[in-house]
């Protein structure tokens, strides 16, 4: 049950690695920011498997926070793409 | 063992969104599918740890992060591709149809 685990949180941080690529690769800039809010989502359910791995609830604590966090950028950034100053 | 199926449920759509990113023409196909498929495998990995520690301390952090997740991800995902627009990217040759031109003028 356990090894069967482990083999999903490494499918996950695989995935990670996918969106990396786009990160590195993406023809546009806002290829990349798509990436990096998607790698930002998948993190979440890194973390939210390493707390069942290892039975400590903290970990969820670091995936509602960098939620936030994500979300926060993703709007900064979409707001840098359409040209606007960030009080408007 | 329920939650463990769960947990595989969400995986498997993480990797369909992870496709979808990788291999889609251009970046509004590439949003619409990876945002869609990754929320939706990331709130069903939060559902088999509330599955797997039941209402506990980490079960209800788990509960609390999924409508967090489900919100701030389709809202992030809006604002960016409406700026993707205003910034000018081009859509690919195979599209056939943009309404959002008509809305602008």
């Amino acid at each position: 049950m356990n090894t069967w685990l482990e083999i999903l949180l490494y499918v996950q941080i695989a995935l990670s690695g996918l969106c990396l690529y786009r990160i590195i690769r993406g023809p546009t800039i806002p290829d990349r920011m798509v990436a990096i809010d998607i790698f930002g989502i998948l993190v979440v359910g890194v973390c939210a498997i390493i707390s069942i791995d290892t039975g400590k609830s903290f970990i969820l604590d670091i995936g509602i926070a960098w939620i936030i966090l994500s979300f926060i950028g993703t709007l900064t950034l979409a707001k840098y793409l359409s040209g606007k100053k960030l009080n408007e | 063992m329920i939650a463990l199926i769960v947990i595989s449920i969400g995986i498997l759509f993480n990797l369909f969104g992870c496709i979808g990113l990788l291999r889609l023409p251009d970046v509004y196909n590439r949003l619409q599918a990876a945002t869609k498929c990754v929320t939706l495998g990331c709130c069903s990995i939060l559902a088999g740890v509330l599955i797997h520690f039941g209402f506990t301390e980490a079960g209800i952090k788990a509960l609390i992060a999924v409508p967090l997740l489900f919100f701030s991800s389709t809202v992030a995902a809006h604002a960016l591709i409406r700026g993707t627009y205003h910034f000018g990217v081009k859509m690919s040759d195979k599209s056939v149809k943009d309404d959002y031109k008509d809305v602008e003028k």
